[in-house]
């Protein structure tokens, strides 16, 4: 556990947030999220009140994972755009910079042709974002103010409590 | 690779429970999920072939409260124990946070138990982990079985690096959370360490 740790702040998180909110509406989609390479949702758009978005963003985190595994069986370093179609409910999967899986569900309401045009928009607005996340706490924590704002509070009795 | 989140107010942790095929892995965060409020666990999803083997991974969501107004979260996964699933084994290792590695104590078990943690040693390397430097803890299952190892020589085989290690029957839930609480207490001392 080293500087590839994740890290969101309240500012760039409601960034991330208008922005989904603003690819839901434009492209007409039931649900937009946001998940971390290792499987952990960071933010979500839409009707997610039914969808068990934990499980989901883990599986599509091991979806990507193992694409990215077959890519380089075919001497590729990586597909960038995972597209399942269904009955009702399709979902297209694009990854942002390096890290970060960028998810749309959607229904006959929308195409598959808006749905790329708007996540190829939003995209570049996410890449900038955590660009600056990244930046900011390789920032903070050379200056030493992630350790005054939490971690240095959590005393050892406080992990043990959570044991109880 | 924890991911916290200062906006939802919350740390999410990957432990990942590695070790040979029918060990025991599925079993024990099976017992985790029967025994855990369900308040404080989300669903158990278990990718597995028609014969209950796990062929990609099994995946659990743990909440187990809260530090300094924080929600802590772990997500338990298993990799697939069977050899020819290397390619799965090393992909669910991306981003992990601490590793708790299953060993069967049967006597005939013992080669692919060292196997199976040399493949943990070299599948952590190619992610750019060591496992000498991760948050880790050992359990010794299926204590109950007739023709077991005595855990002494479990231990000089396996736990070169000193860690805790428990003994266990999962299929009981004896041991079980123990084990978690070894590990998943690592992981948060090594947060607070580099935070």
């Amino acid at each position: 556990m080293t500087g590839s740790d994740l890290v969101m702040y309240e500012e760039e998180f409601r960034r991330i947030d208008v922005e989904l909110q603003k690819l839901h509406q434009q492209a007409n989609a039931k649900v937009v999220f946001l998940v971390d390479k290792n499987g952990q949702l960071i933010a979500s758009a839409g009707e997610t009140h039914d969808i068990d978005t934990t499980s989901l963003a883990s599986l599509t985190a091991g979806n990507i994972a193992a694409t990215g595994g077959i890519a380089r069986l075919l001497g590729e370093k990586e597909f960038t755009i995972l597209f399942h179609e269904g009955e009702k409910d399709n979902i297209h999967i694009s990854l942002i910079g390096q890290r970060i899986i960028l998810v749309v569900i959607f229904d006959g309401r929308s195409s598959l042709g808006l749905v790329r045009l708007r996540v190829k928009k939003a995209s570049e607005t996410l890449t900038r974002i955590f660009e600056e996340i990244t930046q900011k706490v390789e920032k903070d924590r050379g200056e030493g103010k992630l350790e005054e704002s939490l971690f240095a509070e959590i005393s050892d009795e406080d992990i043990d409590n959570l044991f109880r | 690779m924890s991911f916290i989140n200062y906006s939802s107010r919350e740390i999410n942790c990957k432990i990942v429970y590695y070790g040979p095929g029918l060990c025991g892995k599925t079993t024990n965060l099976q017992y985790i999920y029967r025994r855990t409020n369900p308040d404080q666990k989300g669903k158990l999803i278990s990718l597995a072939t028609e014969t209950e083997r796990t062929l990609f991974f099994d995946f659990l969501p743990l909440a187990l409260g809260d530090i300094k107004g924080f929600k802590i979260r772990f997500h338990l996964y298993t990799v697939p124990g069977q050899v020819f699933y290397a390619a799965s084994r090393k992909l669910i290792l991306k981003g992990v946070d601490g590793v708790v590695f299953v060993g069967d104590s049967q006597i005939e078990r013992m080669d692919s138990n060292l196997e199976s943690y040399e493949d943990l040693r070299i599948n952590l390397n190619e992610q750019g982990y060591e496992l000498e430097k991760l948050p880790f803890a050992i359990q010794y299952n299926k204590r109950d079985l007739p023709n077991v190892v005595p855990v002494a020589e479990m231990d000089k085989l396996l736990n070169k690096r000193r860690v805790p290690y428990f003994e266990a029957v999962a299929v009981t839930g004896k041991g079980v959370f123990e084990t978690l609480k070894a590990v998943a207490k690592q992981v948060l001392f090594e947060l607070k360490k580099h935070y």
